[in-house]
């Protein structure tokens, strides 16, 4: 018999059947999380027409995309979600508190990132917590309504795109230089509706941390869902705080068969952006290098993260940064942390503004709008035309060292020349 | 199921139309799918003027990865609120493709259709048989009809409807 791919044994588990790619399966997800947007999802569950939710248990809010409301829009759609809790008695609720933070970091801090667990969220960067060894994925709003009603979903059980990765990190290069060079060979629809392994042992040397910023940009590949292995790191990152029992470490077999393999080296790669308007437009470091830049952004689902402040914070200690430069923790608990360790310190010597954790400017809502013409290097996820808040700006994605390099010179740096 | 050839004018768009490019995130507070129109393609180059032009019955032709980006629906509801009744593309990305058979959405796999297309055609689309003709130039080529629980998902009209129905049964 054939090996099994990390999809196929997940979902043939929950399943409770044995699958392979191609088939469709339904199963029983174990979280389901929404954010800002459970204001409609609310509203199209009423439309179906059952009372209460499948088990209140099993979904997740954590209000982030635009926190405290910046106008009276968000601030019903918040208010809504209140109610909405309150009436169904949802208990895992994190709202404009300093519980809270971006819902993918919150996930994963509190312990509902789990291995082998089927999770899903209305956010396309749901694919983060592969970095946890489950298997999880974006759906729309409609789909997570039907889900909440029925405790139900249906996924075509994917194939899988395996990429080993080997060799150590050069001083001044990150996982987030890794998934861009990644996408930028593969591009925005090289694993349409896959699952992608990550395997090897640069991964395994990698913390959970980095993994996350690998396993989040998935979806900028097309991917349905990135995981990496349930080794010992993962292991000692959820020790002590899982929300459930009903996770299992599962991965896929050394014979697993694979829709297209992929290898990398971490040796070769170099700092490196990517250019607008898309996140596959990948451009090495030196191609940019010394052309002004005005505002700089670290933080986002993709390196808020502490590992991430740690690194830039490196890079900023006893410099000044010459364009504005705002940093936002990830979440309250990167935040503190941050703090204890003197990090905020470092950040508002060098003339940074710190944000309240949330997604801040990464989608365009508040805390950082660009204006026409205007050029931001961002540690976020995505380069849309216009996902900033103006269709004339222009951003570039780049790891928290290049971020922090180039806002101390006031243009796209290298920095391994400042470390 | 109703009458199956749909015919319309084409507006046609490149590779990797993401979800900020259909319906930017400026407008994501706004929850009446029937005030999204409105907004498409308001920051695509050369289409600002989609939303205002854009009469019902027209046809949306794209390239590959159609859709990619984010979960948000708004991007399904601008178009099919604005009356276009079916996106063709070379591919779509995967929530977008989702998310328009849970709504009830036509959407149609056709490798290289956007080649065959320009701005103003006529379109002939056969929703049954996925035949897809270009009036204009005379053109014709295969897409891949949705199939199998997608297609039950359509025909009801979408997931919400599907779910009632199979609870009434």
């Amino acid at each position: 018999m054939m090996g099994k791919t990390f999809a196929e044994k997940v979902l043939g588990k929950h399943a409770k059947k044995d699958v392979v790619a191609g088939e469709v399966v339904t199963v029983e997800p174990h979280f389901c999380m929404s954010h800002d947007n459970a204001a409609p999802i609310a509203r199209n569950f009423k439309k179906i027409g059952v009372s209460k939710v499948w088990d209140p248990g099993h979904i997740v809010f954590i209000l982030d995309h635009a926190i405290p409301a910046p106008s009276d829009k968000h601030a019903i759609n918040h208010y809504e979600i209140r109610e909405f809790v309150q009436e169904q008695g949802i208990p895992n609720f994190y709202d404009v508190t300093s519980k809270g933070g971006v819902c993918h970091q919150v996930m994963c801090d509190e312990g509902f990132a789990l291995p082998g667990l089927v999770m899903v969220g209305s956010d396309s960067h749901t694919c983060t917590y592969g970095a946890f060894g489950a298997f999880s994925t974006g759906i729309g709003r409609t789909e997570m309504a039907a889900t909440w009603a029925t405790g139900n979903i249906w996924f075509k059980v994917p194939e899988s795109m395996k990429i080993t990765v080997t060799g150590t990190l050069p001083k001044g290069v990150a996982s987030k230089d890794l998934i861009l060079k990644i996408i930028g060979d593969i591009k925005a629809d090289g694993a349409d509706y896959m699952s992608v392994e990550f395997h090897g042992p640069a991964i395994e040397a990698m913390s959970v941390a980095e993994r996350m910023t690998l396993t989040n940009m998935g979806i900028e590949m097309g991917a349905k869902n990135a995981v990496c292995p349930p080794d010992a790191k993962v292991m000692a990152a959820i020790e002590g705080k899982q929300k459930t029992d009903a996770w299992e470490a599962l991965w896929a077999d050394e014979d697993a068969v694979y829709a297209q393999e992929l290898s990398y080296d971490l040796g070769d790669l170099v700092p490196c952006v990517a250019k607008p308007h898309t996140v596959d437009n990948y451009a090495p470091i030196d191609e940019v290098k010394g052309q002004k830049i005005h505002q700089a952004f670290l933080g986002s689902c993709t390196n808020g993260r502490i590992e991430d402040l740690r690194g830039a914070a490196e890079v900023l200690k006893g410099k000044t940064v010459v364009v504005r430069t705002v940093v936002i923790p990830a979440s309250w608990k990167v935040y503190r942390q941050a703090m204890k360790e003197g990090l905020l310190d470092i950040f508002l010597d060098a003339g940074c503004v710190i944000c309240n954790p949330g997604c801040g400017p990464c989608m365009g809502n508040h805390e950082g709008i660009l204006a026409p013409g205007e050029v931001c290097i961002s540690t976020a996820n995505r380069n849309f035309k216009g996902r900033m808040g103006n269709k004339e700006s222009f951003i570039y994605l780049a790891s928290p060292l290049t971020v922090a390099a180039s806002a101390i010179k006031g243009e796209f740096a290298d920095p391994r020349e400042v470390l | 199921m109703k009458d199956t050839i749909l015919r319309g004018r084409a507006w046609v768009f490149g590779d990797d139309v993401d979800t900020d490019l259909i319906y930017h995130n400026k407008y994501l507070a706004e929850t009446d799918p029937k005030e999204m129109p409105q907004y498409s393609f308001e920051y695509y180059p050369g289409k600002e003027n989609f939303a205002k032009e854009v009469k019902p019955g027209d046809i949306v032709v794209a390239g590959r990865n159609f859709g990619c980006g984010s979960s948000r629906e708004h991007a399904v509801y601008c178009l099919k609120y604005a009356g276009v009744p079916v996106v063709l593309a070379d591919s779509f990305a995967r929530i977008y493709y989702r998310n328009a058979v849970n709504n009830g959405y036509p959407v149609l796999f056709a490798p290289g259709v956007a080649k065959m297309f320009s701005d103003g055609d006529e379109i002939e689309v056969d929703m049954e048989s996925g035949t897809i003709k270009n009036l204009t130039t005379g053109k014709s080529m295969h897409g891949d009809a949705v199939a199998d629980l997608e297609k039950d998902i359509m025909a009801a009209g979408g997931l919400i409807e599907y779910l009632k129905s199979k609870a009434t049964e």
